[in-house]
């Protein structure tokens, strides 16, 4: 569980990043970031691997105050994923890349091999395996990324903008991936813009503005609130804009995906198309 | 990284920030050859003191501590390693006690730092362009200077950011002993190099698209002229260098230890 109690942060160029954030996230939830540029999302998250030490109140990872337990070790419960996968990429092989981190760790000889192996697999880069970092294509580069941190098993994982730069097919298999996690128990926390993405996974949303957290709760009532969504610098899903504009024929207004949108249309049509 | 936000230009307005970029880089390049010229703690000290009034004119106070502060790291080491050779191997002036010579080397070395710390401070990257191409240097040339310079930031922040990557795969950059901690630096440092190199075939490629080069002769809106602050100060270099010169070859300077005893 992740607790933030009051927190504020400046960086030291003076911009305060952060005013004053308090919340509470769940083992197992699964919780999207949202708000705008400069809204302090990636400095807040970078609170929950203790990254970032806060300048005022307090932040708990399972109960232990981040300011109290080396960054190592608060990794190893809470596996980062950076936004640019070409900022941690080093080794000579995508094998060497994951068990860089195992070994970090301190996993065994044997550990390492079998958790290598899970996560090349599970990423859809067996293939890979003996292939420079440098040599894969950017979609490969950040799955890459992910199955480094997925291979230590965090109980807790965060992303950072992770659509960014993904084509249609590996967004949705990235999509498909990460609520599959979610499933199996782990605590997702991603960081986005992406609204569609957002509404096809339907978490929590929390909305970011100038370092403040301005909304949360689920994400069917948070995206289709203009006026949310406007204090944030967020556009609401356009099947949600469509339905916004139909209101005034008594369709409902918080439709944020294509599944619910095609099935309440099909309904509406059948009824008035009645003879 | 706080190093290098000591040599970060501030767009500010200020006497010494107006003041002709040739003259500053004189002025550096004579406060330089005065501080080699001397071995004396004296006469470094005050070398140090008369630049202070320059940093408090053009009020970049807060980043020139940040400079110090970084270099006083190097100033330590010089003093250390010197006054172990010093002390131990004896190669230091007959008229000084050993721990005097080091002290003047690490104090020359924060005189040379300070001096360039106020040049690069006060100086825009843009009037450092102006000034190298109308000292008839190639833009070429010029261009790949003043970029070099305004990445500095740049690529401070990203490995910042690297950093923060790799500790959260576990990485620990203060734990072994000697070898083992610089080869910690090895999950940033290639990042950092790669990133680096694929940035500037970005710009390359980003400038070859908007004509870079196309005109064989660059003409510039703006030309650096000379007023009579200027003057005064290349006035003032030309004679700190002549009663440096005149000092050094004509009047004795008491070493501190003489003084003391």
């Amino acid at each position: 569980m992740i607790e933030v109690k009051g927190v504020h942060f400046t960086y030291p160029i003076g911009v305060e990043a952060l005013k004053g954030v308090s919340l509470r996230i769940r083992d197992g939830e699964f919780v999207a970031i949202m708000g705008s540029n400069g809204a302090g999302k990636t400095t807040l998250v970078k609170h929950f691997n203790g990254l970032l030490k806060p300048a005022k109140g307090e932040v708990f990872v399972d109960g232990v105050n981040t300011r109290n337990v080396s960054i190592a070790s608060l990794a190893r419960k809470v596996g980062f994923v950076f936004q640019n996968p070409d900022h941690q990429l080093f080794c000579e092989t995508a094998e060497e890349e994951i068990a860089y981190a195992l070994k970090n760790f301190g996993f065994e000889e044997e550990t390492v091999k079998t958790r290598v192996t899970w996560a090349l697999n599970i990423l859809g880069l067996t293939q890979y395996r003996q292939t420079s970092p440098f040599m894969l294509s950017g979609g490969e580069r950040k799955r890459l990324a992910l199955a480094s941190v997925l291979a230590w098993d965090p109980k807790v994982v965060v992303l950072d903008e992770p659509t960014i730069g993904q084509d249609y097919e590996q967004k949705e298999k990235l999509r498909q991936f990460i609520v599959q996690l979610n499933a199996q128990g782990k605590t997702v926390i991603v960081v986005t813009h992406d609204v569609e993405f957002v509404a096809d996974c339907g978490p929590r949303v929390m909305l970011m503005a100038e370092g403040k957290i301005v909304a949360d709760g689920d994400a069917k009532e948070i995206l289709t609130n203009k006026e949310l969504a406007f204090k944030a610098s967020i556009v609401p899903p356009q099947i949600t804009q469509i339905f916004l504009g139909l209101a005034d024929f008594g369709l409902p207004t918080d439709v944020i995906n294509i599944h619910e949108a095609g099935k309440i249309l099909f309904d509406f049509l059948k009824e008035e198309v009645k003879p | 990284m706080s190093v290098f936000e000591g040599f970060r230009f501030r767009r500010l307005s200020s006497p010494i920030h107006r003041l002709d970029p040739r003259v500053k880089f004189l002025y550096v390049l004579v406060i330089f050859g005065i501080a080699i010229a001397f071995l004396e703690v004296l006469p470094l000290i005050l070398l140090f003191l008369i630049q202070i009034p320059f940093v408090l004119v053009a009020s970049v106070q807060r980043e020139w501590i940040r400079s110090l502060k970084g270099a006083s790291f190097l100033a330590t080491l010089i003093f250390v390693v010197n006054f172990a050779f010093a002390y131990f191997g004896g190669t230091y002036p007959s008229y000084m006690s050993p721990w005097e010579y080091p002290l003047a080397m690490s104090l020359r070395f924060l005189v040379l730092v300070e001096s360039f710390s106020i040049f690069f401070l006060t100086t825009s990257p843009d009037h450092l362009s102006l000034a190298l191409e109308q000292s008839h240097v190639p833009y070429e040339f010029c261009f790949a200077f003043t970029t070099a310079v305004r990445f500095v930031p740049v690529l401070a922040e990203e490995a910042q950011t690297i950093m923060d990557a790799q500790k959260a795969r576990g990485l620990e950059l203060e734990r072994g002993n000697f070898i083992k901690r610089v080869r910690n630096y090895i999950p940033i440092l290639i990042p950092l190099i790669v990133s680096a190199i694929r940035r500037s075939l970005e710009l390359a490629e980003a400038m070859e698209s908007r004509a870079w080069g196309a005109t064989e002769k660059r003409t510039n809106l703006y030309v650096l002229k000379m007023k009579s602050s200027d003057y005064t100060l290349i006035a003032v270099s030309i004679g700190m260098l002549i009663f440096g010169i005149y000092v050094r070859l004509y009047i004795p300077i008491p070493s501190l230890t003489m003084l003391l005893t």
